[in-house]
């Protein structure tokens, strides 16, 4: 998994400092997704995997970046850049696209907290008030319409999103999450990454 | 988080209640007085604030109920639907905990929901959903809309379906143990009335308000019942009122 | 399963008997039926699954055993109900002597054959009251029942209702019915019957009866009366 890192950072640092010069006049190419999102569009770390996810939910964020709605420090550091010439024509296309993929799950989380993270996801933790994942984004963790896949999603992705809610990055973001991050723990986001990354 | 703070409130006062007792007994009875007059005062305060956090509470589970139940408690269309609570008269959302504890309304989560209120809370919840009034969240097919009005407001005597309105209400706001049905979510009602028998009373040995119902699901067909989901749905009334004579 | 949405064939509903024996029976059948095949008859029988659907309909709203239901109005008590009293209310109901649309509705569609069926069969009901009125005045409502109220001229209910308020022909049972539907009623008389001037009907009768009781007076004998068995 430590190769991983270094791959991704060379393929991320290679997509950062490799892009064409821009100019008022010219329409840029696209910049390929899979070089940061990986083959398949199955995902490197940072980057999620993009095979499986809900068309909609992609879309809106293509949005979001290009708009910098979506202004954590990843986003603006990759996706800014990346999303600046998707227009909403090519994010609709690229969202079938990546939606017409079949999922893999990431695998990458700690197999001893599955249960923990099964548990808060299937059934919540009512007197904690923490609501069950699962009555919106479905028993597999498949999503729906604009609420996203988090099946298979890769555990760091997955941690990294529910802590960049606690730490204030509310834009774009569908309505009840920030509520929900702000009632869990520490240890109850690593369960759940945990748990999500190996679903299918 | 909030939960913690009551719990911190008790030990904060019991803390000052040892230190006062210990004050008294080891620095003089003069002194002792004073400092332990300060400390019932000081832990006065900290129960006050205990009592405060209390509500603290109630304010949290709301804002969990409305994690699922959406925005102002307008219901959302997630992976299922959940339902609109806003508006909701009290006595049909007690007597659905209830079945959901019993095992008469089949819902996992609901169960676990249930189980962790207590008697003074689900008060506290019930009131707070019914103070609510969001407007519809909307996007059923408008076609449908005349048809279920009519359905709800005249029902179908020829089929023998009995009018909605008889016992929601005109305006579909419910009244006691009958639930507002105005503003309901489109695809919520379609699930419900699809699948009556499927989830509701199903402890045979304890019959409940469920039963009032299953006929009329049973006798709707899949258009009829698409009808009068989107014509609910569009409704946005008052607040509940309670029984008014005709 | 999907509602019946058909109307009964018009005529009998028995298959004329046919057999090699039987054929010298043709002719007297055939006599009879015709003398039997008047307009009204036409109407036909309404079989036991289409009265007892009907009636399953009806509970929908009156409550099991049409013992009445607290909808969001006061659906009343059909149990027990003299069936000229049923009879005379789907007609005020259709003829808009009475006002309630969805009753209209409902009587509507009734044949003459379901009512006489539906009726008979509310008549042969007999649930337990529904209760839950409050308890204080029910001594002042017996007597306002017996003996009725001689300051405001308002006879005893009795002497029409009978003495255990089961009703009788044109006069309706009391007994057992709702304490909130009760109380609208007398409340609102005026409003809700014998709304065609031109067609005056029995309700008229109790007309100044409901007029002359005072509220305090109307809840003591409905609370009474729902209580009645």
């Amino acid at each position: 998994m430590r190769g991983n890192g270094l791959k991704a950072a060379v393929l991320i640092a290679f997509c950062w400092i490799y892009h064409p010069a821009t100019s008022d006049a010219e329409v840029l190419a696209v910049r390929n997704c899979n070089w940061c999102h990986g083959g398949s569009a199955s995902g490197y770390p940072p980057a999620p995997a993009l095979a499986a996810q809900r068309p909609q939910y992609v879309e809106k964020q293509l949005a979001n970046f290009r708009t910098h709605t979506r202004d954590n420090p990843f986003a603006r550091q990759y996706m800014w850049g990346a999303a600046r010439n998707v227009d909403a024509q090519s994010a609709r296309e690229l969202a079938l696209y990546f939606a017409s993929l079949p999922p893999r799950a990431a695998s990458d989380g700690v197999p001893g907290l599955v249960g923990v993270g099964r548990t808060i996801y299937q059934e919540g933790m009512p007197e904690a008030n923490i609501v069950a994942c699962v009555v919106c984004h479905g028993p597999n963790g498949e999503g729906v319409r604009d609420i996203p896949r988090l099946g298979g999603l890769d555990s760091t992705y997955l941690k990294r999103r529910l802590e960049q809610w606690n730490q204030g990055y509310h834009a774009a973001v569908g309505p009840p999450m920030i509520s929900i991050a702000s009632k869990l723990s520490d240890d109850q986001i690593e369960a759940l990454a945990s748990y999500l990354s190996f679903v299918k | 988080m909030r939960a913690l703070n009551s719990l911190q409130a008790e030990r904060t006062s019991r803390t000052l209640v040892r230190a006062a007792t210990w004050t008294l007994r080891s620095v003089g009875s003069r002194v002792g007085l004073a400092a332990g007059a300060l400390t019932i005062v000081l832990v006065g305060a900290v129960s006050a604030q205990h009592r405060i956090s209390l509500s603290g509470d109630i304010q949290a589970k709301i804002s969990y109920c409305k994690d699922c139940h959406g925005v102002s408690a307008q219901g959302f269309n997630g992976y299922y639907p959940i339902p609109r609570l806003a508006g909701q008269q009290p006595e049909y959302i007690e007597n659905q905990l209830r079945a959901f504890i019993e095992h008469r309304r089949t819902n996992n989560i609901m169960f676990n929901v249930a189980h962790s209120l207590s008697p003074a809370m689900i008060n506290a919840l019930t009131a707070h959903f019914a103070s609510l009034n969001p407007p519809p969240i909307g996007g059923a097919p408008r076609r449908l809309v005349a048809t279920g009005r009519k359905i709800f407001e005249d029902g179908m005597p020829e089929v023998n379906i009995a009018a909605c309105a008889a016992c929601h209400g005109p305006e579909a706001t419910g009244s006691g143990q009958i639930p507002r049905l105005a503003g309901q979510l489109y695809p919520y009602m379609l699930k419900t009335l699809n699948n009556w028998d499927k989830e509701r009373g199903r402890n045979p040995t304890v019959p409940d308000a469920a039963a009032i119902m299953s006929p009329v699901a049973h006798s709707l067909n899949r258009s009829q019942i698409e009808a009068v989901a989107a014509f609910v749905s569009t409704l946005r009334s008052p607040r509940g009122t309670p029984n008014t004579v005709q | 399963m999907k509602p019946m949405n058909f109307r009964r064939p018009q005529g009998q509903h028995r298959s004329t008997f046919r057999s090699p024996a039987g054929t010298a029976l043709i002719l007297p059948a055939a006599v009879l039926a015709l003398s039997f095949s008047s307009p009204a008859a036409a109407q036909g029988n309404v079989s036991k699954a289409e009265a007892d659907a009907k009636l399953r309909y009806c509970e929908v709203c009156h409550g099991v055993s049409a013992q009445g239901f607290h909808g969001y109005y006061p659906i009343p008590r059909l149990a027990g109900q003299p069936t000229e009293y049923l009879k005379n209310q789907l007609q005020a109901f259709v003829e808009h002597r009475r006002t309630s649309n969805i009753m209209f509705n409902v009587g509507h569609v009734l044949s003459p054959a379901m009512i006489d069926a539906l009726t008979t069969d509310f008549n042969q009901l007999n649930p337990k009251p529904l209760g839950g009125a409050p308890k204080e005045n029910i001594d002042e409502g017996k007597n306002i029942f017996e003996n009725g109220v001689a300051a405001g001229n308002v006879p005893a209910c009795a002497s029409c209702h009978g003495p255990q308020a089961k009703g009788n022909g044109p006069f309706p049972r009391l007994a057992g019915q709702l304490y909130d539907y009760i109380t609208a009623k007398l409340t609102n008389w005026e409003k809700e019957r014998g709304q065609n001037p031109a067609q005056p009907d029995i309700s008229a009768v109790m007309q100044p009866i409901a007029h002359s009781l005072t509220q305090p007076q109307i809840k003591a004998v409905a609370a009474y009366l729902s209580y009645l068995e």
